[in-house]
């Protein structure tokens, strides 16, 4: 089990004929996920690797292969059309990994996802794996093990720094979810930790945060009044000065709110703990979790 | 990307708001030109990216010529909070009756834009928000449909209960500025004050904006209202480069690939007692150009004693990251001493690499943080 993803699970590949497109396509599928289709306007026709037919809509690769996923690889200007198409074309879950997207753009999407009840995950983000299931972005498999640990976080490599130790430490995962860095995502960390609650196989859960925003406030919050399970955390950013964009759109300490003080006073209120190192992220989840 | 008062008020000129007249003067003869051309009185107002120029002296009323000269000698070259000021904006200055905040910004928890409104006009509306929340007044904005005209009329209403004419006016601001907002690809826009004259005028005294960088591609001429002075030389180098960067104090360089991994990275340097002097995300390619960049970007800074790489492998492979930064070291001078932390896949084939060469190999960020502050000393 995992969330958001099973197997019938069928991936239609925006871009598929571009570089990054190509690469990650080919890592999907070694890992054993179905890629049906891949849609490239202007390459209709055509087959990608010799293997996985090639549309010019989304349309198309849901009529033809049966797609209800997409997973997206166009360029920033190019993002939020193909999520538009994605979701117009019946496909209900959507992993747009496009880092750089406006946000403009991302905020006249939600709404028109909303009517069509399709879940979004990214923009700007690493997408997700659920190991021995599927793989729907661009996480590295050589460090997943399939296990009972929920892993939601708005970072790529910070994220497969904690993959890589939980796997070193015995403790595989459900479902490692990267939900991305920009400020208007689809999916979000309290969208993911409702899921991994309700997931009967997903038994503890690790939620790696950073500065800006209080989107850690509120799942602290929920998780308070909702979760039994144990949840460890992990804020990046404490020494990030105010007002600077830290790589990420949405890692800003703006107008003195969104720092990595306030969301480990609120995690920490709510009783859940936050490690001060990442590599303190599994003995902490070790010392809480009784097996 | 921030840009100042003026260019503000350009776009929201553009988009039909009421902002009174004004030009940027960067001399006090210029900007006496400028008072003379305008007529008396005006405002004098420095042109620098940060809050608080009021109270650092940085805006003066000004009601003869004398006081144009002296205020601009006074505020051209004034040091505000670390900003010189190279600039300042001479604009005819108008009675103020009444002072109104009116501010846009992205709700990450609504997904949309959210419209706020207090009568606590001119003073920093986070305090505000802090002190009285309930004065400030909130819209959230539906995409589809934008700012509909009875939503910002219940604004314009509860800001001038008893005055529907500059009720009228309020509401036609908001509505010119969420235009002005998703058209020009905003972040933040504000108006604080939106003031009205006795005569019941309505203006936008001030303006603050906040551009969106991604969308920046979309508007091609807004690259030229960037201030290249306010730049940091290192940021802008790195700007120009694509890498993401950001400058901090101390002397530890960091060079990381993941903004996340970066920033742990850096909290771990002070963690363990030491003083990172920059974010830095490589990004995840191993190409030695990039990292010479980066290096380079890094060792401008003198007080850089030691360099810390902190890579995690994923899809990049470790041995093909050693090449990159044994390809790049070996390509300039390097006078400090390098950590490197491989992880991931390959890294046995990667670090077996580096140690055939003055790369200092680390196994875990820890030990390569520890390893770096060491050596800086």
């Amino acid at each position: 089990m995992a969330i958001f993803v099973d197997d019938a699970t069928k991936v239609v590949v925006q871009g598929i004929t571009g570089r990054d497109g190509g690469f990650h396509s080919r890592e999907m599928m070694a890992y054993g996920t179905k890629v049906v289709a891949g849609v490239t306007p202007g390459r209709g026709g055509q087959k990608f690797d010799d293997k996985v037919p090639v549309f010019d809509t989304v349309a198309e690769a849901v009529r033809e292969q049966g797609a209800n996923t997409s997973v997206i690889f166009v360029p920033p200007f190019g993002a939020a059309g193909a999520i538009y198409e994605a979701a117009d074309a019946g496909c209900k879950l959507i992993v747009c990994i496009t880092e750089g997207v406006p946000t403009v753009d991302m905020v006249k999407v939600m709404p028109y996802l909303k009517e069509r009840g399709v879940r979004l995950i990214g923009p700007n983000c690493p997408g997700l794996l659920a190991p021995g299931i599927a793989k729907l972005g661009i996480l590295p498999t050589s460090i997943v093990k399939e296990g009972p640990v929920g892993l939601v976080s708005r970072s790529g490599t910070l994220t497969y720094e904690v993959v890589f130790q939980l796997t070193a430490a015995g403790l595989g995962q459900t479902t490692c979810l990267g939900i991305g860095g920009d400020p208007v995502i689809g999916t979000t960390f309290m969208d993911a930790i409702m899921a991994f609650n309700e997931d009967p196989a997903t038994e503890a859960f690790v939620m790696i945060g950073e500065i800006g925003g209080d989107a850690e406030e509120q799942a602290a919050e929920y998780i308070k009044a909702h979760v039994n399970k144990p949840v460890v955390s992990f804020i990046a950013g404490q020494t990030a000065p105010p007002g600077k964009r830290m790589g990420h759109a949405g890692a800003i300490v703006s107008g003195g709110s969104g720092t990595a003080a306030e969301k480990k006073k609120a995690l920490e209120a709510a009783g859940i703990p936050v490690a001060d190192r990442p590599m303190d992220i599994v003995p902490r989840l070790q010392e809480i979790w009784q097996r | 990307m921030n840009i100042h008062e003026y260019q503000a008020k350009e776009i929201f000129r553009s988009f039909g708001l009421p902002v009174p007249g004004g030009k940027v003067a960067t001399s006090v003869d210029e900007a006496v030109k400028l008072a003379e051309e305008q007529g008396l009185p005006v405002m004098v107002k420095s042109q620098v990216l940060t809050g608080g120029r009021g109270k650092a002296g940085g805006v003066k009323f000004c009601e003869g010529m004398d006081d144009v000269r002296s205020s601009a000698e006074k505020i051209l070259g004034l040091d505000i909070k670390g900003h010189i000021v190279r600039k300042v904006l001479v604009t005819p200055a108008v009675d103020i009756a009444s002072e109104y905040y009116v501010g846009m910004l992205i709700d990450r928890n609504t997904k949309r834009i959210l419209l706020m409104a207090s009568a606590e006009g001119g003073v920093e509306i986070e305090q505000v928000a802090k002190e009285t929340p309930e004065l400030i007044f909130k819209q959230t904005i539906d995409p589809r449909f934008g700012l509909l005209d009875h939503e910002a009329m219940g604004m314009g209403m509860r800001l001038c209960p008893d005055d529907i004419k500059k009720a009228r006016q309020l509401a036609s601001a908001m509505q010119k500025l969420y235009k002005a907002f998703v058209e020009s690809d905003a972040s933040l826009a504000e108006i604080n004050p939106f003031i009205f004259t006795p005569e019941g005028k309505g203006h936008a005294i001030d303006a603050k904006v906040n551009l969106d960088d991604n969308a920046l591609f979309r508007h091609p001429g807004y690259e030229a209202l960037r201030d290249l002075d306010a730049e940091n030389p290192a940021e802008r180098a790195a700007r120009e480069a694509g890498l993401s960067f950001v400058k901090l104090q101390g002397n530890v360089g960091c060079l990381v690939n993941g903004a996340g991994l970066a920033m742990a990275t850096m909290d771990l340097v002070k963690y363990y007692g030491g003083q990172p002097a920059n974010f830095l995300d490589i990004g995840g390619s191993s190409n030695p150009e990039k990292v010479v960049n980066a290096l380079q970007i890094i060792l401008s800074d003198p007080e850089v004693k030691a360099i810390l790489f902190n890579i995690f492998g994923g899809i990049t492979r470790c041995d093909d990251v050693a090449q990159g930064i044994i390809t790049a070291t070996k390509s300039m001078d390097i006078p400090v001493p390098i950590v490197v932390r491989l992880t991931g896949t390959n890294e046995e084939e990667g670090r077996a690499m580096l140690a055939k060469t003055d790369l200092i190999p680390a196994a875990t960020m820890d030990e390569a943080v520890q390893k770096a502050i060491e050596l800086a000393g």
